[in-house]
């Protein structure tokens, strides 16, 4: 199982309260863990990345292990920690506010 | 007895406040949505306990919001988990510019603030109008402007793209705001006919139910632009009409209050006396289709009522003659700002009047203006207000 740890409005959103955990088949990426997270929660298409582009949105980045993968390829495996549910797979939030 | 339900979507989340005929004594709920701009909230006419919210985050982008119980609860059509098999989830967050060959137009670009062209992006939905016959049709007017339809109570929306591709889309610009698709007036008297108004490209009309449309900005006249009188380009801020009125539209531009008597084919001003024409918003009285109310607001960069005292003008002529409503207002200190979807009447026998403010008061008046109190203070900034009159 993954791990995937939300920003709060999306928990929200999603009527969860911790961390989603989600079934994803090798090999585990980027696209294929948000694939997952949109076929499990549809109220959070759109949110995360764009629905036509799929494209991260903006002001959201990927972090995996403490590394921003924001810009890493959505085909690239991610690190076993995070395949093997050890480590989250996070969905951060730029910080607003001064 | 009747009751009253206003509809108030702030900076940071939704609010519903109630009330008696009397309105004197309210109950605020909410908020809902804590945290979200709730651009705006909108009960269907046909079914009171219908309302739509438009919920948008910079960080998240755009959601649908629908409740069936009269603003109790909440749910995302289209975004719920569907059993399997069972029908496909719809996608109630999903604005895309039709660009099909069947129905859409192509994406071209429209005019960015320093003149060069910019692509059509979507940001956001500033305007839900539901139908005013059906609770599952509703139409949202978007940023960057185009208007979007839904027929399945928001599930899925769909362009009608020959807006966006008449023509004049590459004169288009934004608003400082943004290039949003702020009015939405449907007709009663005329299913086809739909009123549509852009900052900063003016008012549109559609006789056909949203086929074609023509720009209806013959009169106004915008000294922020090379051609003063151009077809397009024109920052409309709002327009209201009166249902009983069909064709009689009363717009509250950049600058200069206007009136036009034919569907928007040509336009006089009818600022009069104001101290101001710059404003915001624009409405009509419930029973009286010649009385119309505005806020004047000082200048086009400061954004605050004059001298600090904040007044409603009414005219009970249909424009020229104003009249300014202060008992209950603050008449000294005042510096906040009323934007163009935030005022609303009630249908009571005596007609409520209610705007809220960018410092998060919502004033009532239950006598059609003569006299205002706060019936919410400390919100956070109102973007939007709207009323159900309910039996």
């Amino acid at each position: 199982m993954i791990r995937v740890e939300l920003p709060q409005h999306l928990r929200t959103l999603a009527g969860v309260s911790g961390d989603v955990m989600l079934e994803v088949p090798p090999p585990v990426t980027t696209g294929s863990i948000l694939d997952a997270l949109e076929a499990r929660y549809p109220m959070l298409c759109g949110t995360v990345r764009d629905h036509v582009t799929r494209e991260r949105r903006a002001f959201l980045r990927f972090f995996v292990c403490a590394e921003d993968w924001s810009l890493e390829p959505d085909d690239k495996p991610v690190p076993e920690a995070v395949a093997s549910g050890g480590e989250p797979f996070v969905v951060l939030g730029a910080i607003a506010g001064g | 007895m009747s009751n009253v339900r206003v509809l108030v979507g702030t900076h940071k989340g939704a609010f519903i406040l109630a009330a008696d005929g009397k309105r004197q004594n309210w109950e605020i709920s909410g908020p809902f949505f804590a945290g979200w701009e709730i651009y705006h909230m909108k009960g269907s006419p046909a079914d009171p306990n219908r309302i739509f919210a438009s919920q948008t985050s910079g960080w998240f982008g755009q959601i649908i919001q629908r409740s069936s119980d009269g603003g109790k609860t909440w749910e995302m059509p289209g975004g719920e988990k569907l059993p399997e098999p069972g029908p496909p989830a719809g996608q109630s967050n999903k604005f895309v510019y039709d660009t099909s060959a069947e129905t859409g137009k192509p994406l071209t670009t429209h005019q960015w603030y320093d003149g060069t062209q910019h692509p059509w992006e979507f940001m956001r939905v500033w305007h839900i109008e539901p139908s005013l016959t059906d609770p599952d049709t509703a139409y949202a007017g978007v940023e960057d402007a185009a208007l979007f339809r839904t027929t399945d109570g928001g599930r899925s929306w769909h362009e009608l793209a020959g807006l966006r591709g008449h023509g004049t889309g590459p004169k288009w610009q934004p608003g400082a705001g943004g290039l949003g698709l702020h009015t939405i007036i449907l007709d009663s008297s005329n299913p086809g006919r739909i009123f549509i108004a852009i900052s900063a490209a003016g008012a549109f009309r559609t006789d056909d139910g949203g086929e074609t449309w023509k720009p209806i900005n013959r009169g106004l006249r915008s000294p922020y632009i090379p051609d003063q009188t151009a077809e397009v380009g024109h920052c409309v801020h709002h327009v209201a009409m009166h249902q009983k009125r069909p064709g009689v539209l009363f717009m509250q531009k950049h600058w200069d209050v206007m009136r036009s008597d034919n569907a928007g084919d040509s336009w006089t001003e009818v600022s009069g006396n104001l101290p101001t024409d710059f404003g915001f918003v624009i409405d009509v009285h419930a029973h009286e289709p010649e009385t119309i109310f505005v806020v004047p607001i000082k200048s086009d960069s400061e954004h605050f009522p004059l001298e600090g005292a904040l007044r409603v003008y009414r005219s009970k002529t249909g424009g020229n003659e104003w009249q300014a409503l202060t008992k209950g207002l603050p008449q000294k200190d005042c510096y906040v700002n009323v934007l163009r979807d935030a005022m609303a009447v009630d249908s009571l026998d005596s007609c409520g009047i209610y705007f809220g403010t960018t410092g998060g008061q919502v004033y009532a008046s239950p006598d059609a203006g003569e006299t205002w109190a706060p019936i919410a203070r400390d919100l956070p900034a109102v973007l939007s207000v709207e009323v159900q009159t309910l039996a």
